[in-house]
């Protein structure tokens, strides 16, 4: 296993370095120039100017920019913001954590609803409940999250003044009704974006499980007189799993723009929201380092489903 | 003689009457399938009336869609305005139909950018196949890992200004829009055109177009893409409500078009901060982005049911 992790954690390098180039490409090939306003300040003289440029090497060749970029991001350094005179990466951590609980609760949320439907939608399929819950799968992953939003807001906030319509992290109180409250106030964000992501799984397992259950060792399991439990739970979600894995993996990148578009409609203050009004404030370093930090978390969220697939598959560990 | 290849007369009956029919073409047995497909019939009427109604309606609907009222401010839906005003009183309808025009015209070109690119990039990767595979596949994976939507704002934070210096301000933000949510959506495209070429290299057909000396570029036009374009089909089919999708997402961030480009996105984000006072406004663009994005998603689940040819029925 420790082999099989530290082969998966090499193979991680070279995409975020791909990553890492990609984004300085776009930045260097991107128009404008940081020392702009300083042309426009009458006190500034071109030769202060001048050297500067020099000073912070924006005259250099571009690969050796890339280097120079790419070294000091690696110390941890990712520059200060423009607009509070922050330091980036101290700005990110404060984010952070309020950004992966609402993500990571609303998964898990839509892996509670996902697999049970799903498993029942593929056991028994073309009945009723599997008509109705395809419906609202399809009818789950065509509403955009924005929508979803602003409709629960609309019902929740406005019509029923039952929740809150803003997230906030700071709440006043203590013991049982901290819980509430917390809960009161993520309520939404969260079920915006697991309503979205249990419906586009549901599909995935739905589809996995059929996969599986035609297979003759299902037929042998319940030959022997496995109960029909254990046939379904051990034998074919096990299998069906290992797809789905490879699926959720591949849908990290897109829970991003659920999620900052959520963190966006209810202010919840997590790295998306912080994403947005930085381009609104033309705050160049924050974002260039908030698009890489998702970067990076696609990558670590890559990791971690490389690992699951080694526990749910024991075979994969040997190749 | 082995027992059993003679015919019965019945069976050479039905062979006949069945010549004597017309042939039936791939493209009429897929109709015959994706008829049979209730809700892909339901998404194809519902987005034939939404194109309709965005195409022509802003030809036959005789209000203007900036046509400024301050004295009709935020009505809610009457006979004068069938959906109501914002907040300049313009007529809500008049704007939805317009503003479709630009969000179905981005959902279907960034389609054809990323389909063009993936198109080509499977083909490359898939007919050469050794180390131009590799190479590209390894730009594809790096390509799959980037999160869309933080590095689209990234392009458009940095490239809006200058762009529209250039083009002006409505084409300048389709174009970049359309090109970079095309070229971030290539990927599925690229990886199902090269397995279907992987596999159709191997056939007997393409070993005799090669012994009749078919040179390479014909071969990939001719006999292989036709061959790769079911699986295209359906991932162009998902994609453009993906694409419809993802504009929306950058307007309603105030990041897309601008307000006198009402798409059903921007007319989202203007209206959500009087969601209280006028829960109109908000109400149907978004249902237009959601009947339309619902009814691709179940063609596009209808296509893949008739053009799978795994599935017979």
């Amino acid at each position: 296993m420790t082999k099989y992790l530290i082969r998966r954690l090499i193979i991680a390098v070279p995409t975020l370095l791909g990553i890492s180039l990609i984004l300085f490409v776009i930045l260097s090939l991107a128009p404008g120039d940081p020392f702009a306003e300083l042309a426009l300040n009458p006190n500034v003289p071109v030769e202060v100017r001048e050297n500067l440029r020099r000073q912070l090497g924006m005259d250099d060749p571009i690969h050796i920019r890339y280097v120079k970029w790419l070294t000091s991001l690696l110390q941890g350094n990712l520059g200060y913001s423009f607009v509070s005179r922050v330091d980036v990466t101290q700005l990110i951590w404060q984010r952070l954590p309020t950004t992966l609980f609402v993500m990571g609760t609303a998964y898990l949320v839509a892996l509670l609803i996902a697999l049970p439907v799903g498993i029942i939608s593929a056991v028994r399929q073309y009945s009723w409940l599997d008509n109705l819950a395809t419906t609202l799968a399809f009818i789950g992953f065509s509403l955009p999250t924005f929508f979803t939003g602003l409709i629960f807001i609309l019902i929740f906030s406005i019509y029923l003044r039952w929740l809150p319509m803003v997230f906030t992290t700071n709440v006043q109180a203590a013991g049982p009704a901290w819980l509430l409250e917390i809960v009161r106030h993520a309520a939404m964000p969260i079920m915006v974006l697991a309503l979205f992501e249990g419906a586009v799984l549901t599909r995935y397992i739905r589809a996995a499980m059929l996969d599986v259950i035609r297979m003759d060792y299902i037929n042998v399991a319940r030959a022997k007189g496995l109960s029909e439990r254990a046939v379904i739970l051990r034998h074919g979600l096990r299998n069906a799993l290992i797809p789905v894995v490879t699926i959720m993996a591949l849908q990290i990148p897109g829970i991003f723009t659920g999620a900052i578009v959520t963190e966006q409609i209810f202010r919840v203050p997590g790295i998306g929201s912080l994403l947005i009004s930085s381009i609104q404030l033309k705050d160049t370093p924050v974002v260039m380092a908030i698009v890489f930090a998702y970067a990076v978390l696609v990558v670590v969220f890559n990791l971690i489903a490389d690992l699951a697939y080694g526990v749910l598959d024991p075979r994969i560990r040997y190749d | 003689m082995t027992v059993g290849r003679g015919f019965a007369p019945g069976a050479v009956r039905a062979a006949e009457a069945a010549l004597a029919r017309p042939p039936r073409t791939l493209w009429a047995d897929a109709w015959r399938q994706f008829r049979r497909h209730r809700l892909a019939m339901f998404g194809l009427v519902v987005l034939t009336f939404m194109v309709f109604a965005t195409v022509f309606g802003p030809l036959v609907y005789p209000v203007k869609f900036n046509e400024i009222d301050m004295t009709q401010r935020l009505k809610p839906p009457s006979l004068a305005h069938p959906l109501g005003t914002d907040d300049l009183g313009q007529d809500i309808l008049a704007r939805l139909l317009f503003g479709g025009r630009v969000s179905i015209a981005v959902g279907l070109a960034a389609m054809f950018i990323a389909v063009t690119i993936g198109t080509a990039v499977g083909a490359l990767s898939g007919y050469f196949g050794g180390t131009v595979d590799h190479v590209l596949m390894r730009v594809t994976d790096l390509f799959i890992a980037l999160p869309p939507l933080p590095l689209l704002l990234l392009v458009i934070y940095l490239f809006r200004d200058p762009v529209r210096g250039v083009f002006g301000a409505e084409l300048g933000i389709f174009l970049l829009m359309v090109t970079v949510i095309g070229s971030l959506r290539w990927m599925p495209v690229a990886r199902l055109v090269r397995a279907a070429f992987l596999s159709i290299k191997e056939k007997e057909f393409i070993e005799a177009a090669r012994c009749v000396g078919v040179p390479g570029f014909r071969m990939v036009v001719v006999h292989m893409l036709p061959n790769a374009l079911s699986p295209v089909i359906v991932a162009a089919s998902l994609g453009v409500a993906a694409a419809i999708l993802q504009e929306s997402t950058l307007s309603f961030l105030g990041l897309g078009f601008p307000p006198d480009m009402p798409t059903w996105g921007r007319l989202l984000f203007d209206a959500k901060d009087r969601l209280d006072m006028a829960p109109h406004w908000a109400i149907f663009p978004g249902l237009a982005i959601f009947l339309t994005v619902l009814s691709i998603n179940f063609i596009g689940d209808g296509l893949r049911d008739a053009l799978d040819p795994r599935k017979v029925g």
